[in-house]
């Protein structure tokens, strides 16, 4: 027997095995939204709804200008000092008062994607949002940048989980795919 | 032997995720075994729903198209 028919079937045999065994898909998917932008919290919804879709374990830990999409669309002011309502003032949250990071020409520009969407039947980020906890998405608020910011939970919509900090995503993020939009 | 469709969705026109979503929702009502079929207009849905097919074990039965509209059947993976 020489050495190559020794080597060569097992390990071809023990590379099967491996491939018929191994799960080849990861089955979590966690999203850092950091961006509160039309144009990026859009896709971290189509991708988090997919995710789910696909029976991914999903979730979408919002942080800094993340945040503002999650605060109620009713809600004008948030922020307990000048320097947070200021901030609210100038970055109005809510998931239908979002704003593109290039070409927003003072609300033109959302205006006219808001169209076009509706025109291709693509869906906004608000019914993504809807469908988002429907399909049972972890939606986890930062805290430390509720606090920084002056969000209060009450400001945010319903159907978020416990506002967490930086070990929870963290441990969350373990073994997943991680996306940082 | 004729093929039995347990249940038809129709997704034309509608845009990436809204098929994939709406499918999976479906899927998760039927019983092992059992087929769905889906129309769709989107030509992205076409790797989509391969894609979608292949990462959550459920079988692609059969994929078609007339015109600009695909068809995709689906069977529901035994557990």
């Amino acid at each position: 027997m020489s050495i190559h028919t020794i080597e060569k079937p097992p390990v071809e045999e023990a590379m099967r095995t491996i491939a018929e065994t191994k799960p080849e898909v990861t089955e979590k998917l966690v999203i850092f939204a950091w961006s509160g932008e039309l144009d990026k919290i859009w896709p971290t919804l189509i991708l988090a709804t997919t995710g789910a879709a696909m029976g991914k374990e999903t979730t979408i830990f919002f942080t800094f200008w993340g945040l503002f999409p999650l605060v109620k669309n009713e809600v004008r002011l948030t922020g307990e000092n000048w320097m947070q309502m200021m901030l609210s003032t100038m970055n109005r949250g809510g998931d239908e008062h979002l704003k593109l990071s290039k070409m927003n020409f003072a609300g033109v520009g959302p205006a006219m994607m808001n169209h076009l969407a509706k025109e291709h039947k693509v869906a906004s980020p608000h019914e993504l949002m809807e469908m988002a906890k429907e399909l049972g998405v972890h939606m986890i608020p930062c805290q430390m940048t509720m606090d920084l910011l002056g969000l209060k939970r009450e400001d945010l919509i319903d159907g978020l989980e416990e506002p967490a900090g930086a070990t929870k995503a963290l441990a969350d993020a373990q073994g997943a795919i991680t996306l940082f939009i | 032997m004729s093929i039995t469709i347990a249940k038809s969705l129709d997704l034309k026109g509608l845009s990436c995720p809204l098929p994939i979503i709406k499918t999976a929702k479906a899927m998760k009502e039927l019983a092992p075994g059992e087929l769905l079929e889906a129309f769709a207009t989107d030509p992205g849905s076409v790797p989509d729903f391969k894609a979608w097919a292949k990462s959550t074990g459920n079988p692609f039965v059969e994929s078609s198209q007339e015109g600009a509209v695909f068809h995709f059947v689906l069977k529901k993976k035994e557990i």
